[in-house]
């Protein structure tokens, strides 16, 4: 490594350090009624706003980086896995499987929840969308999987996920059209919030960061390999089906856990890897994890604007992901076409 | 370094429609070998399948008396290194980097290189004169630039034998002779060298031709056998002839039909 990618891949790590510590201050001083940087004082002071912060903000905040942080890793995994700088997580069947398995909750609640408060039907509804949205993703991969014959052929791979994108997306329609009650939460869960993490959620997606990112961590020469097409890679006596397995059930995993916890949030996956590359270009072993580091960053800017921005108004997450990440995109495209 | 033996027994490839290989059997020893033959002849098939990278419908090739489908993937590759005849430029990698890859047969994914390795991955860049521009990434370089990077990305795996699919692609003419001395080299070290070629008269530098056509192999011989010369000019419908320039073979373009 040269003295120059060195000291960039240092810097760009000390930064998003930096920024990570900045932006957690920033999302437990963001409120609905604005900017409050005394409430964390408070949280010191034991005083009524502490509760706020240290039961709504405080997760929702450390939650926000660790879904971003999951996104951006799973975004990694995919545009290294598929050679592909367009490639994000949600290109396994991931979204569809995940959204359809919460109108499929949300249907079933809707026919069978008559005779119930709605206390618990709200828990039910709660625990039931985490674990059918993880459930679908998973399915949906597997679905994939299983359409693509496994891992030998890429291509048909990402056909295969294509379809199994559209198909799961028409049948998660077909059960709206019958229980339209679904639709208002299959909307909001396409928009993507933060706004329900709690101490619990900062759990499981912190369980889920501390499986997959080793476990990609630990196959990013595989990756490396791959970047110099798929018979060299083999070639160079890579297990590659086997591999890539590993790597798609990383990927899933990450995907699956970020989902179930904060809904559909496009673009981050998508933009982080792109912003890793365009400050410190690297093998995969740095990428994957700075992928991660950025995708919190991303997500976490992202929460504190949507909180604050039209404050006691909250702007859906997922609406400033897209605008932020597409409007990059837009300008990488408008470079490279100027170049 | 030991040599290894391959030998190809009675291998069948269709791809679609058509057969690419019908019932080839070749024996590779020590030395450098070039496989030529008009478009479409099979040649990089031949490569690939030598390479265990290509699917067979029959036959199979033995490394050391063992077939290759009971070869283990990465004892496979330490034994032969593979470049192909287009190289890929996704990613991020340095020229380095690139080269380092050359050595996970031996260093495995999960292994840290060696200072062993670090002098095995310098000489090859130093062979194949990209030593100089090691920190650049691989979408700042030119074609020829980008070859040469593959190439010593195949010499760094250090391995008795390397199977080269057009490795003088993108090369100038300085570039292709420095590569000729360095494949003559190799062979002389006891190495066993293949490579398929379109040029000819870079091919009548190997110590042995394998002459294609329509998937099968036609002729074999050493570059100063008068069959093979004949069967070159058969092949190629007679628009080149072997002739003998001081003291090399070289193939002349035939303009006067």
């Amino acid at each position: 490594m040269s003295e120059h990618d060195a000291r960039r891949r240092a810097q760009l790590a000390w930064s998003l350090l930096l920024l990570s510590a900045v932006l957690w201050a920033a999302g437990l001083a963001a409120g609905s009624e604005g900017w409050s940087p005394r409430d964390l004082t408070a949280l010191l002071q034991g005083s009524d706003a502490a509760l706020i912060v240290g039961e709504i903000r405080a997760p929702r905040t450390l939650g926000a980086w660790l879904v971003g942080a999951l996104l951006g890793l799973a975004g990694a995994v995919a545009q290294g896995l598929f050679r592909n700088p367009l490639a994000d997580p949600y290109l396994l069947g991931s979204a569809s499987g995940a959204s359809l398995g919460v109108v499929l909750v949300l249907a079933a609640a809707a026919l069978t929840g008559q005779g119930m408060s709605m206390a618990t039907l709200d828990a039910l509804q709660r625990v039931g969308l985490v674990g059918a949205a993880f459930v679908g993703a998973l399915l949906g991969v597997g679905l994939t999987l299983l359409m693509g014959r496994g891992t030998q052929h890429t291509l048909r791979l990402l056909l295969a996920g294509v379809v199994v994108g559209v198909m799961l997306s028409a049948v998660g329609d077909l059960v709206t059209t019958s229980a339209p009650e679904a639709l208002r939460g299959k909307q909001a869960f396409l928009l993507g919030s933060t706004g329900f993490l709690s101490w619990g959620s900062c759990a499981v997606l912190a369980s889920g960061l501390l499986l997959a990112a080793p476990l990609a961590w630990r196959l990013s020469r595989l990756l490396d390999a791959l970047s110099l097409g798929e018979d060299s890679a083999r070639s160079l006596g890579l297990a590659l089906p086997r591999a890539r397995l590993a790597l798609i059930v990383a990927m899933a995993l990450a995907t699956g856990v970020a989902v179930s916890q904060a809904g559909l949030i496009g673009f981050v996956g998508l933009v982080a890897p792109h912003l890793v590359r365009r400050f410190a270009p690297s093998p995969h072993g740095y990428s994957l994890l700075a992928s991660a580091g950025m995708g919190g960053c991303l997500l976490l800017l992202s929460d504190v604007l949507a909180r604050s921005l039209l404050a006691p108004v909250e702007v859906p997450v997922g609406v400033l992901t897209a605008v932020l990440g597409g409007s990059y995109l837009l300008w990488l495209l408008h470079r490279r076409g100027l170049a | 370094m030991s040599a290894v033996s391959l030998l190809a027994q009675s291998l069948s490839v269709c791809l679609g429609r058509t057969q690419a290989l019908a019932g080839v059997t070749l024996e590779l020893r020590p030395g450098w070998t070039a496989i030529v033959g008009p478009n479409g002849a099979g040649k990089s098939t031949l490569l690939r399948a030598l390479a265990g990278l290509q699917t067979l419908q029959a036959g199979r090739v033995l490394l050391n008396g063992v077939a290759l489908t009971e070869t283990s993937p990465r004892m496979q590759a330490a034994q032969m290194a593979w470049l192909s005849q287009q190289g890929e430029t996704s990613g991020d990698l340095t020229v380095r980097e690139v080269v380092h890859l050359g050595r996970l047969p031996h260093v495995g994914l999960w292994g840290s290189a060696t200072s062993q390795d670090e002098v095995v991955v310098q000489n090859a860049m130093l062979q194949t004169e990209c030593a100089a521009w090691q920190h650049r990434r691989l979408h700042e370089l030119s074609g020829g630039e980008r070859q040469r990077v593959w190439l010593a990305r195949a010499l760094a795996v250090d391995a008795p034998m390397l199977l080269l699919d057009e490795p003088t692609t993108h090369l100038d003419p300085p570039h292709q002779v420095a590569l000729v001395r360095l494949l003559k080299r190799l062979a002389q070290q006891g190495r066993t060298v293949v490579s398929v070629l379109h040029d000819v008269s870079l091919a009548l530098q190997a110590d042995r031709l394998v002459v294609m056509k329509a998937g099968r192999i036609t002729h074999e011989g050493p570059h100063d056998d008068p069959a093979l010369h004949l069967e070159l000019s058969a092949v190629f419908d007679d628009a080149v002839r072997v002739e003998r320039l001081r003291e090399r073979w070289i193939a002349v373009p035939v303009l006067d039909h």
